[in-house]
């Protein structure tokens, strides 16, 4: 069944106001959602003030000064700061998207920031992928091949190459498949947009041999066919990419082999 | 994140050892070989001991993929010799050169002439290479690699676009999929288990995910937990570059290896600090000062804005501070991409374009890049032969192997890069000493070999570091301290030092490093207590960075990286040896000893390059 409203231990309170800090003449307001595992409480979402003098201009940068100037405990993951290693994937005003390429310029009014959504939460922006990755490596993302090895490299003319421009460059950081409404009710058996799209980045890669049997692998009314077109997937990638055209592709392929 | 599988080991916390009165349960897991760190060379040597059918694990605190590795740019050194005439000895050559000769030869040309099989290796599992018209790999010139010793430029970088190191780590953790390899994600490494012998016997981890501590026993523990760079202010370097297994190493009462070597890249974007790749220049980018000149061509001649990195980050701070920089305060320079082909920026610089856009907000085909040198990469680290295995000095023997330990990649000095790394030497590192360590696993270890015993208190130096950090109450919080390290590393360890500055720089840094025993920290919880992981990051970070900065006050003469204005010249008959430094973190000093530099080659196939005045 649907579920409409939020599961009791879900819902949301009001949580702690920060004070601002002293002689802070520029800031912004911070909504963040809070959650401890180890309290037993509901979620919070807490209020904080960013000093915008004292601070870069990424999302990322705020939280990171929320964490080290006010309030420690919070929880998020984050690593590169340039928008490559996919680690502060989560939800700010209202999309999916990385917390270190979104500038706070981008956003009117008090920021919103919340886990990916549909996602088990661990500890406050902090989601549990273990069923992403799962899915992920169910779609063997290696090449694979019959043809012996050429002593040197598998020769790719440059067209080919460019199938997979579009494709190679997901970061893996999940936006697409938890913004994703068809994902969101059957993430344990549709494989969503991230995964398809690495899914069509081996099927399109021209020096893989195994192309009939990871279609094979596709064919099932939930692991390809859940996908309605809904394309918030491209909307809110971060990387500007387009998982929703390349799960047409590998439709397409389906097609194209049953006749 | 749990891991992927937990099936393995003897599995059941067991008995319970406590710290402070409180306990702290132990899972107990054994393995042939644990792997710390899963970025390139992690993944790399993970899946060589995995594929000898060695029972492995790796150990993690990010997601692989997630690793920084991610963020190489440019590409991976390899005389493929697919855009024009290549060949490994003239890859030495330069590689010896832009070390400022205290590379060691054996494990250069261990490195040069294994690189063109490691590239096809990972063309092999699939790494998605941009092509040359014939569909061969493509390669790019970059900054230092010549030809026929010191003539021409070489095309020797084998790029992805300029993503090469994302390519690189997907596919390697794409291919370490097929094995039964068991990951242990977003579990952080606290410390070394060592024996009363001076082995090591695996190592103490707590998983983020549930806040359970696990005891790896395993014959042997390889380190590939990258660099340091967040010692610095300013880097390139990811939030999670904090040199956990190079602190381990000190803890273990261990030294690390040319610590005062850090390299500036020339192009961090002003601001943000975010890498714009070498490659940059390799496809004929190039610098300008306020007045707008080409200012490398002076410093220069013969390879302009391509001439190694240590060169052209020093030419840079010497035009900003001759009042040349450009921007309101002149302390930048321009980096020109807007000459060149919009095609060709959009196909083999495209991650940089955005970059640029995203912080900096500029147009690359319109307007130049606000860039200056950035911290980027530790030459330094743990001391290691070109197997992989950790070496310390014992007596007058300077390459004494510590049983049961390895290091690879950015945390070890194999060394290869000597006192200033080339560009596109560090991916080829990851792999080919990645796969020299399984490959030395496979030789020295029989799958399921018996483990002895482990000491009785085997992980208790784990569980009262982590006790200490989790119940700090201290009135200075981790990110005033860090904050105060970082500031010092980046005004008293800079581009160019003099014994003045290192000496304040000195007094600074352990001024900090004393301040650590009123550190404080809030979160209490062991679940994704981030606040005790960059806690014990910053624990990690200070050691090192007073390491590096003892390091510098120490050497006497510049070479590399390592420019010391009150000294400015070479000195090959005082400092031709690398510098070993061990630290007593209880007592917070440093003792330093030296290593000879390696004045032979692997094999007869080349002779020792001798050294000579290092002009580009």
């Amino acid at each position: 069944m649907v579920q409409l409203t939020l599961p009791k231990n879900s819902t949301m309170s009001e949580g702690k106001v920060w004070d601002k800090t002293e002689g802070a003449k520029n800031t912004r307001t911070f909504r963040v959602y809070r959650w401890n595992p180890d309290d037993g409480n509901n979620p919070t979402i807490d209020t904080y003030h960013v000093d915008l003098d004292d601070c870069g201009p990424m999302v990322l940068d705020a939280l990171l000064w929320i964490k080290n100037t006010v309030d420690s405990t919070l929880t998020l993951r984050r690593s590169c700061r340039e928008g490559v290693c996919g680690s502060c994937a989560m939800n700010i005003d209202g999309m999916n998207t990385l917390a270190c390429t979104k500038g706070m310029d981008e956003i009117e009014g008090d920021i919103k920031i919340y886990p990916l959504p549909h996602m088990p939460v661990i500890k406050d922006l902090v989601p549990d992928l273990t069923n992403f990755y799962a899915q992920h490596q169910s779609i063997q993302p290696w090449l694979q091949t019959t043809t012996p090895q050429p002593e040197k490299e598998w020769k790719q003319s440059h067209e080919d190459r460019e199938k997979l421009d579009g494709l190679y460059e997901c970061i893996l950081c999940a936006c697409c498949s938890a913004s994703c409404p068809s994902y969101w009710w059957n993430s344990d058996r549709y494989l969503g947009p991230a995964v398809l799209l690495q899914a069509y980045r081996w099927i399109a890669d021209s020096r893989d041999e195994a192309t009939g049997e990871r279609l094979d692998d596709l064919e099932d009314p939930f692991r390809l066919y859940r996908c309605h077109t809904i394309m918030n997937c491209a909307q809110t990638c971060p990387k500007g990419l387009n998982p929703a055209k390349a799960i047409a592709e590998i439709k397409k392929k389906m097609v194209e082999r049953r006749m | 994140m749990a891991s992927n599988g937990q099936s393995n080991g003897s599995g059941t916390p067991d008995g319970a050892p406590s710290v402070n009165g409180r306990a702290y349960p132990f899972t107990d897991h054994t393995f042939d070989v644990v792997v710390v760190g899963a970025g390139g060379a992690g993944l790399r040597a993970t899946l060589g001991a995995a594929e000898s059918g060695l029972k492995t694990a790796c150990i993690t605190k990010v997601f692989p993929t997630r690793s920084h590795t991610v963020a190489a740019q440019g590409g991976i050194a390899a005389s493929l010799g697919n855009m024009g005439p290549d060949d490994w000895r003239w890859h030495m050559y330069d590689t010896v050169k832009g070390s400022d000769w205290l590379g060691d030869q054996d494990a250069i040309e261990y490195l040069c002439r294994h690189a063109p099989a490691a590239v096809y290796e990972l063309e092999h599992y699939g790494l998605p290479f941009s092509r040359t018209e014939e569909g061969k790999i493509y390669q790019r010139p970059f900054g230092g690699m010549t030809t026929n010793f010191g003539e021409g430029t070489a095309h020797r970088t084998c790029a992805a676009a300029d993503r090469t190191g994302h390519a690189m780590l997907h596919t390697l953790y794409g291919q370490s999929l097929r094995h039964a390899t068991e990951f242990f994600i977003e579990y952080f490494a606290i410390d070394l288990i060592m024996d009363d012998e001076g082995a090591c016997r695996g190592v103490v981890a707590l998983c983020l995910d549930d806040g359970t501590l696990h005891r790896f026993r395993a014959h042997k523990t390889i380190l590939a937990t990258g660099g340091y760079g967040r010692a610095y202010f300013s880097c390139t370097s990811a939030h999670t570059c904090t040199g956990d297994g190079n602190a381990m190493v000190l803890r273990a009462g261990l030294p690390l290896q040319d610590m005062e070597f850090v390299q500036f890249h020339p192009t961090g974007i002003y601001g943000s600090g975010c890498l714009i790749t070498e490659g940059s220049r390799g496809e004929g980018g190039y610098l300008t000062n306020s007045e707008g000149e080409r200012f490398m061509e002076r410093y220069a001649p013969h390879a302009k804005d391509l001439a190694s990195r240590d060169v052209v980050s020093r030419a840079m701070t010497i035009e900003m501070r001759e009042g040349r920089g450009v921007g309101k305060e002149k302390d930048h320079c321009f980096l020109h991409l807007d000459h060149l082909d919009p095609k060709v920026l959009a196909e083999r610089l495209p991650g940089i374009s955005e970059s640029a856009r995203i912080f900096a907000g500029v147009d690359v085909t319109k307007e130049p890049i606000p860039v200056l040198p950035t911290v980027h990469y530790n030459m330094g680290g743990i001391p290691t032969n070109y197997h992989g295995e950790v070496l310390t000095k014992v007596g007058d023997d300077p390459d004494t192997v510590v049983p049961g330990l390895m290091a690879i990649g950015e945390a070890a000095c194999v060394s290869v890069h000597g006192a200033n790394r080339l560009g596109s030497n560090s991916l080829i590192d990851l792999v080919v000493f990645g796969r020299a360590a399984g490959l030395r696993c496979a030789e020295t270890l029989e799958p399921g070999e018996k483990h002895t015993d482990l000491p009785k208190d085997a992980g208790m130096n784990s569980l009262e570091r982590l006790d200490h950090f989790r119940y700090a109450d201290g009135g200075t919080p981790t990110a005033k301290l860090r904050l105060d390290m970082q500031k010092t590393m980046q005004t008293n360890c800079a581009v160019f030092r003099t014994g003045e500055v290192l000496d304040e720089g000195k007094d600074l840094i352990h001024g900090v490093w004393q301040a650590e025993k009123d550190i404080g920290v809030s979160d209490r919880s062991l679940i994704w207590n981030t606040d005790l992981v960059e806690t014990l990051e910053f624990d990690n970070l200070i050691s090192l960075a007073v390491v590096t900065m003892e390091s510098a006050v120490n050497r006497t003469e510049s070479r590399g990286a390592h420019a010391r204005e009150d000294y400015p010249d070479r000195d090959d008959k005082d400092w031709m040896k690398h510098t070993l430094a061990w630290a007593d973190t209880q007592a917070q000093t440093v003792k330093i000893d030296y290593r000879p530099v390696h004045s032979y080659t692997m094999t007869n196939d080349i002779q020792y390059i001798e050294p000579k005045a290092r002009v580009y």
